[in-house]
């Protein structure tokens, strides 16, 4: 398995234990260990966490709100306001997921580089 | 550069941190509030209803079965379990809510919201509800009883609170980004308050002080009648009143203070009202005497009621419960069933205060008096504390001074309340809903002191009964309905009308019992009762309707509570029509005109009648009132029987004149100006909506408790009525809680309200009573008779100590 898809993985499964005893933002601190110990390269850095976490809360979103015929989903997504539709309140709230973990990481492969190079 | 950027980095993360970890303006911690493992994700579920929970300190296991409409029937074995596992219940379904209500009791909205809630929580300081909640938990001390049920109820409350894991909180404290804090005996006490406000809180001491200063007593006394030319009182007219031997307050013929003042402090919605009624056994299809209930309030999601069924072997108790206060408020139990509707009364005066020069004592019999303070220290998010001073004389608390709404130094008004004296108000409902008869009742409502309320009352042994119960000022001809001089003993509440000699009626010859917010008495009733805002259209609709039949069924109970008669626009629409000139009638004008001479003054949905006639009267009204819009002056418009009064019967009268026109114009003048505007505006909202049928005119709508947050909240609710009409729906308010009991053994009821028994917006269960209350249907309240589930059980939890 090339390293891609290592941190990938290893960013939700960290992601996912982090976040049983961990605030919201658990997602940071998984993308900062990948990116610490599984370190990727240009776009990547960004891109791969960003999609990992992107996933892992769109698919749980998902799967909490699906059960529930999206009863509050769909008023917070008159709430915020993304004209009432569900699927856009999914997808946004993989994306603030997903950027909170890709800027993260990014911030975590400069550490990585400053500690080398010392 | 690689340092350059790891700082750039670093910032980005710690900026995104930020971001998303903070309340920003009205905007809530994104990331907090959006995960999906402690975000209103969360939240994305109904209510467990299953399996066994710890409840600590219970004394023996409590079992709650629910029905299909969520509702607990709860089965404990002594009342202290009953009233805890009522508070854990209740806050498993409200927790929000009820904690909200009791903020917005105590003046701390400031806490949760910030600054833009300061001048509400310094009005509600100064009007004393934290002094009188006080007063209210001194007063329940006095019984241990109910203290230890209080108690026992917060303790439920907290044991919920405590078991609650922050991802679980309700959406509401997640978008303000606060936490619930501990339940106490005070918050049950500011939620009573609460309730007092609403419904005994309001006056019009200063409004009518200006219009006597403005138009003089002749003119005053014409606008403002202390009882109209027609009155249905609740207590029938010819009522013996030669039992009361205690007179009522001889008359000092004190000097009235005419000051002038600019502004006051909120008062409750006018609307808030009700409709009660019971009929005797000889007037009912079945021989059992029937009763009905429907509270007028806003109509706000949650909703303000929760119904439950409380049992214990002692008592058997079903109906609407109050998120936040003990038992049942209006229900029913194995032998009596009762109804409150508001029974308003002038229980609040104004009394100027003269300062001495430092401020620190007030003139009172022509000595001076040292002041009290009250420092009320208001917590505001993100803020430092504002400190407001309050200062009481005896009469109560100086609302108004040169820190609130005052300039003069030396001048300030201070408030005498009903809802200051404290007293046990919990009790009366506790002891009702253990009652098993007539003298049960009447024992159990003699302490309740505030806000007065018509209590109707029906049992199976047949009896029906109505008393108009509070703790009432004695006062003297004309007491309290203009500002009076504080420094005079006379001015004072010289004592209270022996609650014995409180208005009421039991088993009368005509066979029924109805109040809606009516005059409580007829002029004969020997203590000092003005007009204080009484309605007096519902009532003669109520009464007529069982004045024009020998027996009623509950299908009868049901049209009745759905009647959409709008009395006021047939008493005054034909008049209008006959005297309007409409030769000059424009092609569009002479539509509407037709539309509204065709309609038969039902207020449904379809029907443009009611629009037409609502937006005619509002100009017409305004038009008529120009007299009354004077800048910093507040006053009140006469009320609306009195106004089609004048328009019928005195259409020459000077008031007719709009002043700001050369001409003069009468009461059919106006007629046809009114008309011509209003057609304007209906015919822009035609443009607009597409129609003005009822129904879009109307657009009723459940707002939730945050300025009705449209994602919370439900809009155009296809219901009918309006405000004067016995299905009391207006935009945003009407019948709070519908319920029709037959007092049959045991009674039969039936019972709807516009919501639903969960709190959480994400539950089904948050809504879903709303379309079969607007259609005017009702739910069967299975009463449960034994601790045994029936088959309208659909789950069991049971609390375990």
């Amino acid at each position: 398995m090339n390293k891609t898809i290592i941190n990938f993985i290893v960013t939700i499964i960290l992601a996912y234990i982090l976040s049983m005893f961990m605030p919201w933002w658990s997602v940071m601190t998984a993308a900062l260990a990948t990116s610490l110990f599984i370190p990727l390269q240009k776009v990547a850095v960004f891109f791969v966490p960003f999609l990992a976490i992107l996933l892992f809360w769109s698919i749980y979103c998902f799967v909490l709100s699906s059960g529930n015929d999206y009863t509050l989903a769909n008023r917070i997504a008159v709430l915020f306001p993304l004209s009432g539709n569900p699927y856009l309140l999914i997808v946004v709230t993989g994306v603030i997921g997903g950027l909170a973990a890709g800027i993260t990481a990014m911030f975590g492969k400069q550490l990585s580089l400053a500690l080398k190079k010392n | 550069m690689k340092y350059l950027k790891l700082l750039i980095t670093f910032v980005l993360t710690i900026g995104i941190f930020f971001v998303l970890n903070t309340k920003l303006g009205s905007i809530p911690p994104i990331g907090k509030f959006l995960n999906p493992y402690s975000g209103v994700w969360q939240n994305e579920t109904d209510e467990s209803i299953f399996g066994d929970i710890k409840l600590p300190n219970l004394r023996e296991k409590v079992t709650v079965h629910y029905d299909e409409q969520l509702i607990p029937h709860v089965f404990a074995k002594s009342e202290v379990d009953l009233y805890k596992a009522q508070g854990y219940l209740t806050a498993k379904h409200r927790l929000w809510q009820m904690e909200f209500q009791t903020y917005a009791a105590a003046g701390r909205l400031s806490e949760i919201i910030g600054e833009d809630a300061l001048n509400y929580d310094r009005q509600e300081r100064r009007r004393g509800m934290g002094f009188g909640a006080e007063k209210a938990v001194e007063a329940m001390k006095d019984d241990p009883e109910t203290m230890s049920y209080i108690q026992a109820y917060a303790d439920g409350v907290n044991s919920y609170i405590n078991q609650l894991d922050p991802k679980n909180y309700p959406v509401e404290y997640k978008l303000l980004d606060y936490k619930p804090e501990p339940w106490t005996i005070d918050k049950t006490a500011l939620l009573l308050m609460y309730m007092t406000k609403m419904l005994a809180g309001g006056d019009s001491d200063m409004q009518y002080t200006n219009a006597l200063r403005l138009f003089g007593k002749e003119r005053f006394d014409l606008l403002f009648p202390d009882f109209f030319d027609i009155t249905d009182p609740i207590i029938p007219k010819d009522t013996d009143w030669s039992y009361i031997d205690v007179p009522q307050t001889p008359n000092p013929n004190s000097q009235i203070v005419l000051d002038s003042i600019a502004e006051v402090i909120d008062r409750p919605n006018p609307d808030n009202g009700s409709n009660n009624w019971a009929i005797s056994g000889s007037k009912s299809y079945s021989g059992n005497a029937i009763l009905a209930n429907d509270p007028h309030l806003g109509l706000n999601l949650p909703s303000i009621w929760f119904v439950m069924q409380l049992s214990t072997p002692l008592q058997n108790v079903f109906g609407a419960t109050i998120p936040g206060a003990l038992g049942v408020i209006s229900g029913f139990n194995t032998h009596i069933s009762w109804g409150e509707t508001n029974a308003t009364r002038d229980v609040i005066d104004w009394y100027k205060i003269e300062f001495n020069n430092d401020g620190t004592k007030y003139k009172y019999d022509g000595k001076w008096q040292d002041v009290t303070y009250r420092i009320e220290d208001i917590k505001i998010k993100g803020k430092k504390n504002y400190k407001d001073t309050i200062r009481f004389t005896h009469h109560g608390p100086v609302v108004y001074d040169k820190n609130f709404k005052s300039e003069n130094e030396k001048v300030g008004y201070a408030m005498r309340w009903v809802g200051h004296i404290g007293g046990n108000n919990q009790k009366t409902f506790l002891d009702l809903n253990k009652s098993k008869n007539y003298e049960d009742y009447v024992t159990a409502i003699s302490h309740y002191t505030a806000p007065a309320q018509n209590f109707v009352f029906a049992s199976t042994d047949g009896d029906i009964a109505l008393w108009i119960q509070g703790k009432l000022p004695n006062k003297w001809e004309g007491q309290g309905k203009f500002i009076m001089d504080g420094s005079n003993p006379d001015n004072d509440w010289q004592g209270f009308i022996p609650q014995q000699f409180n208005a009421h009626v039991k088993n009368p010859e005509r066979g029924f019992v109805s109040s809606a917010n009516q005059h409580p008495v007829d002029e004969s009733y020997p203590y000092y009762v003005f007009n204080d805002g009484y309605e007096t259209y519902r009532n003669r609709v109520i009464n007529n309707f069982f004045n024009s039949k020998a027996q009623f069924s509950i299908e009868d109970f049901k049209d009745l509570h759905n009647n959409n008669y709008n009395l006021k626009a047939a008493e005054l629409v034909p008049h209008m029509l006959e005297q309007m000139d409409v030769s000059d009638l424009t092609d569009e004008e002479e539509n509407l005109y037709n539309e509204i001479k065709d309609w038969q003054f039902n207020n449904d949905i379809h029907e443009v009648g009611p629009s037409i006639f609502r937006q005619w009267y509002a100009n017409l009204y305004d038009m008529l009132w120009d007299e009354f819009d004077i800048e910093n002056t507040v006053l009140d418009k006469p009320f609306n029987y009195q106004t089609v009064f004048l328009l019928k019967n005195k259409g020459d009268d000077a008031f007719m004149d709009i002043q700001n026109t050369p001409e003069t114009e009468t009461a059919k003048d106006l007629f046809l100006l009114s008309f011509k505007k209003a057609v304007k505006r209906l015919v822009d909202i035609e443009k607009e909506n597409g129609n003005y049928n009822w129904l879009t005119y109307k657009a009723t709508y459940a707002g939730h408790l945050l300025q009705a947050l449209p994602a919370f909240s439900r809009f155009n609710i296809p219901i009918g009525g309006d405000k004067s009409i016995v299905n009391a729906t207006s935009e945003n308010h009407g019948p709070s809680w519908r319920m029709i009991v037959e007092m049959t053994s045991p009674p039969t009821a039936l019972g709807i309200y516009p919501g639903g028994q969960s709190g959480n917006p994400g539950s089904k269960y948050y809504d879903n009573f709303i379309d079969d209350w607007a259609t005017g249907k009702y739910h069967k309240l299975n009463f449960l008779q034994s601790s045994s589930p029936t088959e309208a059980i659909i789950s069991t939890q049971t609390l375990n100590p």
